[in-house]
């Protein structure tokens, strides 16, 4: 991902992942949508990164995980940035905080001065 | 340059997102309504988004200003067509389409937009108490 014109090739492949998985038309759109927000902060606030997508399997249960990884300038308080309202680019402030909402797990790692990881992950 | 067209319905503008929005796609659609709506004096704008797989804050963000400068230019917006699979992720994320009126599908929303600005000029005739 290196422009915001990316984001819809993300949220394409995301979908088609997630339908091939098996996630219901609304868990399909939460991943998405989350996807989707993910894609736009790695871009607009880590300067760009990538995306890795996993299929997931536990015994009859499939899910996709999705890994957000830039090398940008890092998250200085990961709570505060997860608080819905927080940004610092002049957007809503939901992108993060939302995104967690939206999926079944949530982990983010992020080093000042090295980049940020976030993974999701959304079960059938 | 790609572009969302805008059709001229009576006093109101028709515009159906038929194409995964993009950011920039999303910007050039609010500046375009807002330069139509102070060129014709439009009274109302039917957004229909029952294209759209999603709508995540951005688009979010992007329909909300649309309302806000449509009323400031005196005209009412309606969003019509969102999907129910899009509508609980919204809420689920946060977004609250404060200030948006909705309806089901674009014959649903024409008649809201012609029952309000109707009203509206009501307002106009009513005499001073």
């Amino acid at each position: 991902m290196r422009e915001v014109g990316d984001i819809v090739a993300v949220r394409q492949q995301t979908r088609q992942w997630a339908g091939e998985v098996g996630l219901s038309l609304v868990d399909q759109t939460k991943i998405v949508t989350a996807a989707s927000e993910l894609a736009r902060n790695a871009v607009v606030y880590g300067g760009g990164g990538s995306v890795r997508l996993e299929l997931l399997e536990n015994g009859v249960r499939k899910g996709l995980r999705l890994v957000f990884a830039d090398q940008g300038p890092g998250i200085p308080d990961v709570e505060r940035a997860l608080q819905d309202g927080f940004t610092t680019g002049g957007g809503l402030g939901l992108g993060l905080g939302g995104a967690r909402r939206l999926v079944n797990e949530f982990a983010i790692d992020s080093e000042v001065g090295r980049g940020t990881t976030v993974t999701i992950a959304r079960w059938s | 340059m790609e572009r969302i067209p805008i059709l001229r319905l009576g006093n109101h503008l028709l515009v159906s997102i038929q194409v995964d929005l993009h950011d920039r796609l999303a910007l050039t659609l609010q500046d375009d309504l807002t330069s139509r709506l102070a060129e014709n004096g439009a009274r109302g704008v039917l957004l229909d988004i029952s294209s759209l797989e999603i709508v995540d804050s951005f688009i979010g963000r992007m329909i909300g200003n649309i309302a806000a400068m449509a009323r400031v230019l005196d005209a009412h917006t309606v969003v019509v067509g969102m999907r129910p699979a899009v509508a609980i992720t919204l809420v689920e994320l946060g977004i609250s389409m404060q200030g948006v009126r909705t309806a089901i599908d674009v014959d649903d929303g024409m008649r809201l937009l012609e029952a309000e600005t109707a009203a509206e000029a009501g307002n106009v005739e009513r005499p001073p108490l």
